[in-house]
């Protein structure tokens, strides 16, 4: 078993490291404890704006930081940053402003807190957003890296990280991450698995289990839903012929809308989509939550039978 | 810029002039809140901003966030006057590809700091501003124009807590306390209660002026200016649609255009003889 760490630790280290950068600057909303950006407000007081609960006044001070020449990072639960999405429409992506929303905490993984506490549509509302960028992490790693590019995007963007750990994927691997970039895990050429986030391991356990019936997927890490790789999904159209989507959130308007989108619009091949089947979760310990919310990697394996079984 | 008392109502003048042409012409806007912010505005820009018109984003600008983004003609209005835009500019108010945004936007018109248009987001990017300026040790002043009706927003009031919880004393708003909303009077729409007393309890400075009579106009600017150690609210007592007889303390006029006839009568009140 590879090492496992959280996402949103990544996040909280990617800060540390920026932070030799004078004009980065960090927001917090009273949970800077729980997105990890705390670390940086304990070294770096001066350059922490702290804003009370208050989500709404965070995104915008941070887009009037940003419309001064700073590069704010400011960052709550994810389901809190959707109480602020009018700030984010109107006050950051409109002027197209240079802040790094990150929203910890996303989906069902997140557990026993509860449905309030669950995101699943945060990727799907910042995708309609022009000038933002989306992306969704797998791995600690991961996260380090595509926060330490932010700084050089020149647009707003949103990330969505987890609260609970997951498997280290990209120790060693550093350079193969690139915002806008899908990264193969794994070549196969009877289906490709699409997936982000906390799905993207249990992705790699399903396509073991596939392996094991004489059946070969290709895995990719789809990180960043905006602006798609729709390169690399016309290739695995190619390849495989078949698409399997994994992602804990809503099945509308997250990553398998993003790829349906794509495939409609382009070289088609048969899509199945994982997902949170448009509706609410519960409290749960997360691998409970992706049994009953039907995400994990049976249920991908699952998908990935019924997208083959759709070829022409 | 040092300009009397008389010369900055000649600037207000020609200011309250131009908003009326502009929503006449465009047959759509804000003309109520333009005419009551003007004097105000036209006093802040004329002897207080430190701007530099032919380089609209020299760094340490002061800047000036119009929250109530729907009262934009009057902004447009002071930028022409000032030389930030000309008075040509002004004819693009409303119309595709202009400059004079419905709601003023920094990515279309010089002079502008901020995308307004949704209320309640302008005291928050302005405190943004003033951080920024207070991190680099600059001396420039963040000064915000907020409306009455705007404080139904809650988020008006995450960014006042904020300001004052950080003691950014760099911050300096100004409240044109009209009385009217889109709909009706605020006081129909919202009771307000003691307004100053809201505002000393979340930690602001506080001073109330007549936001027409240009001597107390100056002297609250003087008071903001003089406030540094805490964010500081000038409470402009005004009136919807000021300078213009049928418009005034008149809800209609918060967002029409007059017609004909109503045009012809508002330039001859603001002494403008049109040819």
């Amino acid at each position: 078993m590879s090492d496992m760490a959280a996402t949103r630790d990544g996040y909280g280290q990617a800060l540390l490291e920026l932070a030799d950068n004078p004009k980065v600057v960090v927001l917090e909303a009273d949970l800077g404890k729980s997105t990890k950006s705390l670390h940086f407000k304990n070294k770096y007081p001066a350059r922490t704006v702290s804003c009370g609960i208050g989500e709404q006044n965070m995104l915008l001070t941070a887009a009037g930081l940003a419309s001064s020449g700073y590069i704010p990072f400011a960052s709550t639960f994810a389901i809190f940053t959707e109480r602020a999405f009018e700030q984010m429409r109107n006050g950051v992506a409109r002027p197209n402003l240079a802040v790094h929303l990150c929203g910890s905490h996303g989906g069902t993984h997140t557990g026993t807190d509860g449905s309030s506490a669950q995101s699943i549509e945060d990727l799907a509302i910042y995708r309609t957003l022009p000038n933002v960028v989306v992306m969704h992490p797998s791995d600690y790693v991961s996260t380090l890296e595509l926060t330490k590019q932010l700084p050089e995007l020149n647009k707003p963007s949103y990330m969505r990280t987890a609260r609970n750990k997951t498997p280290v994927m990209y120790s060693g691997r550093e350079s193969e991450i690139v915002i806008g970039k899908g990264i193969t895990l794994r070549q196969g050429t009877d289906v490709a698995i699409i997936a982000c986030g906390v799905l993207v391991s249990e992705s790699m356990k399903a396509a073991e289990m596939l392996a094991e019936k004489g059946i070969n997927a290709t895995v990719v890490d789809m990180h960043t839903l905006k602006p798609l790789d729709g390169a690399l999904i016309d290739s695995l159209v190619s390849q495989c012929g078949a698409i399997v989507t994994a992602e804990d959130h809503n099945v509308i308007g997250g990553l398998g809308g993003a790829v349906a989108e794509h495939l409609v619009t382009n070289k088609y091949a048969p899509l199945e989509m994982v997902g949170v089947a448009d509706r609410f979760g519960e409290s749960g310990q997360s691998d409970e939550m992706l049994e009953v919310m039907k995400l994990n990697s049976k249920y991908i394996e699952q998908a990935a039978q019924r997208a083959i079984a759709r070829k022409s | 810029m040092t300009l009397s008392i008389s010369e900055l109502e000649e600037f207000a003048r020609k200011c309250r002039v131009e908003i009326v042409k502009m929503v006449y012409r465009a047959q759509a806007g804000h003309p109520g809140g333009s005419l009551s912010e003007i004097d105000l505005i036209s006093a802040l820009y004329a002897t207080r901003m430190r701007v530099r018109p032919d380089e609209p984003k020299w760094e340490d600008r002061d800047r000036f966030i119009l929250s109530k983004g729907h009262a934009s003609p009057g902004m447009y209005a002071v930028l022409a006057e000032m030389g930030f835009i000309d008075h040509e500019d002004l004819h693009s108010y409303r119309v595709l590809g202009g400059k004079c945004q419905g709601h003023v936007d920094m990515k279309w018109c010089p002079g502008v700091d901020f995308s307004a248009g949704s209320l309640g987001m302008g005291l928050s990017f302005g405190l943004g501003c003033a951080v920024a300026a207070r991190l680099e040790n600059s001396e420039r002043r963040t000064f915000v124009m907020i409306g009455d009706g705007e404080i139904e927003e809650g988020s008006v009031w995450e960014a006042a807590m904020a300001a004052a919880h950080h003691e950014v004393g760099n911050l300096k708003v100004i409240l044109d306390r009209n009385r009217i909303q889109n709909d009706d009077f605020c006081e129909a729409q919202m009771r307000m209660f003691d307004i100053p007393a809201k505002w000393r309890a979340f930690g602001w400075e506080v001073k109330e002026i007549d936001g027409h009579n240009m001597e107390e106009v100056m002297s609250g600017l003087d008071f903001l200016e003089a406030t540094n150690d805490k964010p500081a609210i000038l409470i402009a007592h005004t009136i919807k649609g000021a300078g213009v007889s049928f418009m005034e303390n008149n809800p209609s006029f918060h967002g029409a255009a007059p017609n004909d006839d109503q045009f012809a009568q508002a330039m001859a009140e603001l002494g403008e003889v049109i040819v």
